[in-house]
Parts: structure tokens; sequence; C-alpha cells
């Protein structure tokens, strides 16, 4: 392209560019667009909160006030809404919460140390077949679930898991295409020296990779771990498919029954229990918001 | 090369130090071909049990005639044949194009914008990406109930904020999406569409990085020529985070394609079918439809397959004009 000139400073205190207006107006412009888009993102979580607060009667009554009338009753109907919600007779939240956990959990730790295993394999170790065998993980990303998912039902139910949670969390125990991308480009970033080191004092190829490149990965493993979890919790069609019994279900499937049976919408009931399963996913990005974003921000590095 | 001696372009997260390395690095012991297979062993194991395997069985039930209580029939070609003169596949078709088609540049400008707005050293950056970037952690059925709140003909914020805006120009706000796939019937797929904006913000954090990524010395040249800040964008941002935009609307076509769980929940593929999208079809033809099964939804589903891998090479050959690939 026309402007791609290689300059041989990259000093910014070069000359002026040319602005738009004084520098301070067009910043005020910006924060203003910025913010007025922030909130349009954050509108439809802070309607749902919202809501979730108000008697069914207010809910559903116009307006938009974001507390109930009168608000210092605010946690009185907050509480009657949630407790609804916790002891329907049909749905049983607390239940799904735990399966919910349980899945999330088992399959992260799945999916970050067999990941790690085979990024490792694909990165710090030199071996005839590797380009093609990292070319087959990256393919696989293309394959669309629905091809797989029919047979993976068949092959689960031969394997009696079928009526267990076991579909949901041993498959990520082999990794996961991207997880293991995502790891690999971070082990070629590790100096060769701290290998190198580590070769001299004797370590075999596991001990430099449990000892010495875990050890210095974890960011990257935390990166992993939080979007395989967040992945997972959030899971709506594996939990349909290869759920089918009530005891086995996740919070996806249930918001989805609790929504699907309710002969009339009660919306502060619904709103309760949308907040119920979108509250985790909420404190664990805002503890870890930088994990999040940086390992979002690698995937458009394939190239 | 460590993450330490990055080139003096700003970039917080350390993607580009990572990048850079990667061509140089010669790194790693030289092991056998067995010790090799050995560390990718977990990964190995699971691609043939999981997904090889289940690829060449639908394969092979797209030719058979199975709805799971009998044994597999082979029947040839019938369940592709079957699908020329089906309707209701190619119902299901056109709405996925027709979503695809909506969603993908919306989204794409949409990202853009705000990551462009959001690529200057200000005050608050990651207050806002924060805002932008939450909405995408949402599960789908969370935010599949939330939009039909917000939806909600009589009494959803959205017909809330525009009902006085709209009424005494002596229009009604239409019913975007009602319960139990009813609703308005010309609404309801550009509703969808809206809300898939919503979901833009890894795409968004996504650019961000990208363009946080071009080097400065690129503007500088660009304002000694005496471009202003949309020339700029123009031909320097643009060009220079191609790649990468790239590869998001290759992301954005495979996931639109997949497009399932807001019309599940939120329409049932109605109002009259104006949102039965192509995975709908196929979960039906498998689990509920009797009559069709998992041969034919096999075969959809390998369809869908052999779409995306031509879409996605046709993608890059057409692009290979229109995309600029920096030397590294």
């Amino acid at each position: 392209m026309s402007t791609a000139a290689p300059s041989t400073s990259a000093n910014v205190s070069g000359p002026r560019r040319r602005r738009i207006g004084p520098g301070w107006a067009r910043s005020i412009a910006r924060h203003a667009l910025l913010a007025a888009i922030s909130i349009a993102f954050a509108l439809p979580l802070i309607w749902m909160a919202a809501t979730s607060l108000k008697p069914e009667v207010q809910a559903a009554a116009g307006g938009m006030s974001l507390l109930p009338d009168p608000p210092s009753k605010t946690v009185e109907y907050a509480a009657a809404n949630y407790k609804a919600v916790l002891a329907d007779p049909t749905v049983n939240f607390p239940l799904y919460m735990r399966n919910t956990i349980l899945v999330a959990t088992l399959s992260m730790a799945g999916m970050v140390f067999s990941s790690a295993v085979v990024a490792y394999g694909l990165s710090r170790l030199k071996w005839r077949g590797r380009g093609p065998v990292l070319a087959l993980v990256l393919g696989t990303m293309m394959i669309p679930f629905p091809v797989i998912m029919l047979p993976q039902y068949l092959i689960f139910k031969e394997l009696g898991w079928i009526g267990s949670l076991k579909p949901l969390w041993i498959p990520a125990w082999t990794g996961g295409a991207f997880s293991v991308f995502l790891l690999r480009q971070f082990f070629l970033t590790i100096p060769r020296e701290l290998d190198e080191a580590a070769a001299v004092d004797g370590c075999s190829a596991w001990g430099t990779f449990w000892r010495v490149i875990l050890p210095v990965s974890k960011p990257a493993l935390a990166v992993v771990a939080l979007l395989h979890f967040v992945y997972t919790w959030n899971d709506f069609l594996g939990p349909l498919i290869f759920v089918n019994h009530r005891d086995q279900f996740t919070l996806a499937l249930g918001l989805q029954l609790y929504q699907s049976q309710a002969g009339n919408i009660e919306w502060s009931l619904l709103m309760a229990a949308s907040t119920m399963v979108v509250a985790p996913v909420v404190i664990v990005f805002l503890a870890a918001q930088r994990f999040f974003v940086e390992g979002v921000s690698s995937q458009g590095l394939k190239e | 090369m460590s993450r330490s001696s990055a080139p003096p372009v700003v970039a917080p997260t350390g993607v580009s130090a990572r990048r850079r390395s990667q061509g140089s690095l010669q790194v790693g012991r030289e092991v056998g071909v067995l010790r090799g297979l050995l560390w990718a062993s977990p990964w190995l194991v699971g691609f043939i049990a999981f997904m090889a395997v289940p690829v060449g069985m639908s394969l092979y039930y797209s030719f058979t005639d199975y709805n799971l209580v009998q044994r597999p029939v082979f029947i040839g070609l019938e369940n592709y044949e079957r699908m020329i003169t089906d309707d209701l596949f190619w119902k299901a078709v056109g709405n996925t194009v027709l979503y695809a088609a909506m969603s993908i540049p919306l989204c794409t400008v949409a990202a853009l914008v705000i990551a462009s707005l959001l690529n200057k050293p200000i005050m608050g950056v990651s207050i806002y990406r924060a805002a932008v970037f939450l909405p995408t952690l949402v599960p789908a059925v969370a935010s599949a109930m939330v939009w039909l709140w917000l939806y909600n003909g009589d009494l959803g914020l959205i017909n809330r904020i525009l009902r006085p805006m709209l009424e005494p120009l002596g229009v009604t706000p239409p019913n975007w999406i009602g319960l139990r796939g009813s609703g308005d019937k010309f609404w309801a797929m550009p509703a969808l569409v809206f809300m898939s904006v919503w979901s833009v913000g890894q795409s968004v954090v996504i650019y961000l990085a990208a363009m946080r990524d071009v080097p400065a010395a690129l503007y500088e040249a660009a304002a000694l020529d005496g471009m202003g800040p949309v020339a700029k964008f123009r031909h320097v941002t643009l060009p220079a985070i191609s790649p990468v935009i790239l590869f998001s609307v290759i992301t954005s076509i495979i996931n639109s394609s997949q497009i399932f769980g807001a019309p599940y929940i939120m329409t049932q593929g109605g109002p009259d079918r104006a949102t039965y999208v192509y995975s709908m079809y196929l979960y039906d033809a498998a689990f509920v439809y009797d009559a069709l099964g998992m041969g034919y939804a096999s075969a959809m589903a390998w369809v869908q397959l052999v779409v995306i891998v031509l879409l996605t090479v046709l993608t890059l050959v057409m692009s290979r004009s229109l995309v600029y690939y920096r030397a590294a």
C-alpha cells in the first residue's frame, strides 16, 4: 500500500500530525462516544439485574427505573425472587449449579494439563512429523461441531457415558486445538537457555517441562484455564445432546428448562435465574480481566 | 528471544514480542518420532476417538437410513438427493445465509469502529473495553433470556424506549420476538442479527491488539504525507491489520453457519419458520423428526463441513489481493 514507507526512526516526537479541532475537544467527543457505546453494551445486563430486584407487578409495569418502588425494599423484594427460583419444585438450580461447577472444574483441569503437554511436544521438542501434527491440530478448528456431535453421542452411548456427566468433561482431558495453539505460541517465547541449563543439570524432557517450563508459563496457563472454564460454563448444545436426565443438567440447560416449562413467564423470576447463571462468569471476568483480554488478543495472530 | 526484548512498538499484551520471535526461534532438543508422538498422544487419542472416527462415522451414516432404533441401512446418495427437493432444507439454508450476510458485515464494521475509538492513549480504556467485552462471556442461554425480555413487544425495554419516540409519528414499534415463536415475522431475523452485535467484543479485542501492533513509524510517515485521521485509518490501519480482519471474518463465517442457541431458545425457528436455521433443522432431523433420522442429519452435517471448507478457501483466495502481509 501507498504508505508503507520504511522510516529510519521510530521516534514519536517527530513533526506534529494534522488534527481536526483542538485536542481537548476531540478527546471529549471520543469519551462521549465510548461512554455511550459502553452503556449500550452494559444495559442488557443491568436491566436483567434490575428486573430481578422487582416484584413481578412492578417488572411488568412500565417505566425505566432500576430499583423497585419503594427502593428501601429492594433487598426484601430481591430475596423473595431469588428464594422462589431456588425453591422451584421442578427445576433444581442448586443441583445444576453443583453439576456445572463440577464439570467446569474437571474439564478445565484436563484441558490445561493435556494441552500443556501437547504444546510442549509441539514447541520445545524437535522431531520428524511435528509439522504435520501441528497442521492437523490447527485444521481441526475448522470442523463444525454438528458434523461430529451425532457420532459422538453414539460413541459416548457405547462407552456407557450417556446418563452421567462424563461426556461433558472427559474429552477435555485430550486437550483442545485452540488451547494447544495458544500455549505453543507462549512456550516458543521462553528463552532456550532455560532448557539448556535444565539439560546440563540432568533434567529429562519431562522434568524440564514440569519444573522449568510450567512454572514460568503460569499467565498463559491461566488464560487457557479461564477461557475454557467460561466455555464449559456457557456450553448449551453439548449438554443438550449428551445429557438426557434432569439429575445431570447444567445451569444452561436448567435455565432453558425453567423458561420453557413455565406456562406464564414471570420476568422477575426468569431474570433472577438468569442473573444467577451469569453472575459467576462476571465475577471471574472482573477478577481476571487481563487474562481474558490477552488470551483473546492472541487469537488474531494465527496468520 | 525473551519477552522483555520486545521491539519499541507499544504492545501492552506482549503479543508482538511473541509473534516476532516465532520465525527465528531454534529451541528444543531433538527427540525421536515415537517420543514426539508420545508427547502429542493426549491430543492424538482425542482426535482419533472424538473427531476422526466421528467424522468417518457421520460420512458413512450420511449414505444410510438410520434412526437410532434400527441398524443403519445403506441407501447410497438418497439423503443428498432428498435435500435437493426438500423445501425446508432450502428454507433453513436461506435463513442461515441471510443471518450471516447481515450479521458478519454489521459486526465487522462495529468492531472496527469501536476498536479504533479505543486505539488511543485515553483514560479509562480498560473500563470501556471491559464493558464491550463482557457480553461475549454471557452464556448463550442467559443472553437469550435477557434479549427475550428486552425484545418483548409490550413490556420490553427496547419498546419502552422506542414507544415515546415513535408513537407521536403514528408508528407502533413491532413485537420483535414474542413467546413460543409468536411475534413479528419480518422483524424476528433482524432482531437476532442486532443481538449478535452485542457479542462483538471478542473481535474488538482482537482488532485492538492488531492495531496497537502497527508500527508507529507508518503513522509518522502518513502524517508527513499530510493524511488526516480518516485517511490514516483507510491507508495505514486497515491494510496493516487486514490479515487479522480476514482471520476474524473466516471465524465469523464458521460460527454464523452454526448459529443455534438464540433461535432455538428465543423463537423456536418461528414465527412461520422465519428464523429456522440450518443447525436447528439438523438437530430436529436427528432427534425430533423420526422420518429423517441420523442419516439425513449426517448428510446435512457433511454438506455444512464441505461448504465451510470451500468458503474458507474461497475467502483466502479472493482476499489475496486485499490482504497486506507485512514482511516479518
